[in-house]
């Protein structure tokens, strides 16, 4: 496995000294050294391009859209902040950023549980260590939509295989309509994000812990520690750097999340189960307002800009270094 | 002996049982997608509070769904249009990626750090927060509801995907073997095409695998770039042309679920290593 280390470049990044120094740099620079910078200007150039055109500038896009009143097909009027102070007055859209939170949060501790547990019982194990983690793998490599498809037909409230099974287990005695209450119907979505997010944890979580060296094991088993404290005081320590990384990446994919809703439910019952990114989706798609729609998935923005902030902080502090998958 | 035994049992109760069932529950849409696929429709659409409701195997199974998916649907068209997008997408990002990678991980230039960052922020940056605009981008070019809107935006999400994954494995090539080709008398590009990316080729598979999978997964953009039935994907496809209003053609559906999720899956079979090297790669700090 290539040592990955995006830590190196985070902790040269840019002070607000670097562009001077970068001017003093260039007016002192040698002639192989200007060679060597052209080299690296053309080498870098077809993916800045790419980025610039379909990165940057759309991103700089949708902060102006979500500043007009524009509606697909006709450009809009500048409406200065209109459209945030109409979405912070939509009941719709405060229930989806309540819902976003939640899903977010729940998601991610259970996915997070879970997959430790995994990761820490497939370390223990002797043979078929590659045959199930193969398996495992299978929700995160298949196309989301299509698995959800599964999920919703498993749900379905005459058909369900799931009602079937709990029936039989003895867990329920009536029906249960999985995607048809507002609260149900968000749990289902939570179930479905964990089944497909856990094999994520558990194998990068796994890698983590094959770094572990058992010496460290034995020696505080040696010293009395029980399984238990050996867990909390060893193992999570020395693997919080891998979690921390798994985690912030997860917590990003989960926050600004669209498929597993918009195919399980659409946002409803009643508009009950939107998140962001499908609410905007409504807005700026379905109901063509693409000024609304660009100010609701803009707003995610600040969430996602302190969540990147954080992971970069965390980085460059020598967090992640230590660890090494 | 009687610890040996009570060590296997306690062996079972918090090992083979809880990752047993961990790994039925983890497959187990699968294997109902692919009974459903197969299922006839007298036998589907039975309540499952009804005696006759068999759930696990069907005992008729037909194709009847399979040649609905590619007599009276676009399928096949889908799966050239993904197939195509896909590799397409794959290539521009390994290319752009390739050669950014080398740029940042062996090239000292005014700058270089900061860009690493950057690249690494648009890394982070989910489709949902730019699906719109970049939609209105796409508008502006004239490629909507062409593949070319698929082809030139996947590689957004792709290019810092492949450009850290291969920044990794630059720095792992010592840099004496490139030292050595140009004292042969190589220029540094010769040297950086002939001798570091050869060396790399591993890196770049399991790039190139990982990129190709997540083109043939998206969803969001070709839900919103893509309009009429000869241009979508099989996400699109499937999701769109076999739900109508509320009536979802099951058995279809499941069909091309399926056989949408078997490339990636058989892709996957082949490269499991690479594929967990470049996941885990990705997410390394």
């Amino acid at each position: 496995m290539p040592p990955q280390d995006f830590g190196a470049a985070a902790k040269t990044a840019p002070s607000a000294l670097a562009v001077p120094r970068v001017v003093g740099r260039l007016r002192s620079a040698s002639a192989s050294e200007r060679r060597e910078w052209l080299l690296a200007f053309c080498l870098l150039l077809p993916a800045l391009t790419m980025l610039a055109v379909f990165v940057a500038y759309p991103f700089l896009r949708g902060i102006w859209l979500s500043l007009t009143d524009t509606v697909i097909g006709r450009e809009g009027d500048f409406v200065g902040i209109n459209n945030f102070i109409k979405l912070w007055n939509d009941s719709i859209f405060r229930r989806a950023a309540q819902n976003t939170f939640v899903y977010t949060g729940a998601a991610t501790v259970l996915k997070l549980a879970l997959g430790m547990l995994v990761a820490l019982m497939l370390n223990n194990l002797i043979g078929f260590k590659r045959f199930l983690r193969a398996s495992m793998l299978l929700p995160w490599i298949v196309p989301t939509v299509l698995s959800t498809l599964a999920w919703k037909w498993m749900f379905d409230p005459t058909f369900s295989i799931v009602n079937w099974m709990f029936y039989h287990l003895g867990f329920i005695h009536v029906r249960i309509d999985w995607l048809g209450g507002p609260v149900v119907a968000m749990w289902s979505v939570i179930l479905v994000n964990v089944w497909r997010g856990t094999p994520f944890f558990a194998i990068t979580l796994l890698a983590g812990l094959q770094t572990i060296s058992p010496d460290v094991h034995e020696a505080a088993a040696i010293d009395g520690a029980n399984a238990w404290q050996r867990f909390w005081r060893v193992t999570w320590p020395l693997l919080m750097p891998v979690t921390m990384v798994v985690v912030l990446f997860s917590v990003i994919q989960t926050f600004a999340d669209f498929q597993l809703v918009y195919i399980l439910t659409g946002g409803g019952p009643a508009n009950s189960t939107h998140l962001f990114a499908t609410y905007a989706y409504q807005l700026g798609v379905a109901t063509a307002k693409l000024g609304e729609g660009a100010a609701a998935s803009i707003a995610m923005f600040p969430i996602l800009f302190l969540v990147v902030l954080f992971q970069l902080w965390y980085i460059r502090r020598g967090g992640a270094g230590k660890g090494g998958v | 002996m009687a610890q040996v035994a009570g060590a296997r049992w306690r062996r079972w109760a918090s090992l083979y049982i809880p990752l047993g069932v961990f790994v039925i529950v983890t497959l187990f849409p699968f294997y109902y997608m692919a009974v459903t696929a197969v299922r006839p429709d007298r036998e589907m659409y039975i309540p499952w509070n009804r005696p006759n409701f068999s759930p696990f195997w069907t005992l008729q199974p037909t194709l009847e769904h399979l040649q609905l998916l590619f007599t009276e649907t676009l399928f096949a068209r889908w799966l050239f249009n993904t197939l195509t997008i896909a590799t397409l997408s794959t290539a521009i990002a390994l290319f752009c990626g390739l050669l950014a990678a080398y740029a940042l991980a062996r090239l000292r230039f005014p700058g270089g750090g900061a860009l690493g960052t950057g690249i690494f922020v648009t890394y982070l940056v989910p489709q949902t927060l730019l699906f719109l605009p970049l939609g209105d981008v796409i508008r502006t070019f004239h490629l909507s509801d062409t593949p070319w809107a698929l082809i030139f935006t996947y590689p957004t999400f792709l290019i810092p995907f492949c450009t850290w994954l291969m920044m990794g494995y630059f720095r792992t090539i010592p840099k004496e073997l490139e030292e050595c080709a140009q004292i042969d008398g190589a220029t540094r590009i010769q040297a950086m095409v002939r001798i570091v990316f050869p060396v790399a080729m591993p890196g770049i598979l399991s790039a190139g695998i990982f990129a190709f999978t997540l083109s043939w997964n998206e969803f969001i953009y070709a839900l919103v770039f893509l309009s009429s039935a000869t241009t979508k994907t099989v996400p699109v496809g499937v999701v769109s042309e076999l739900v109508r209003g509320d009536t979802f053609f099951w058995g279809p559906l499941m069909a091309g679920a399926l056989l949408g999720s078997v490339p990636v899956a058989f892709i996957y079979s082949f490269f499991v290593e690479q594929y967990v090297s470049a996941m885990t790669g990705a997410v390394k700090g």
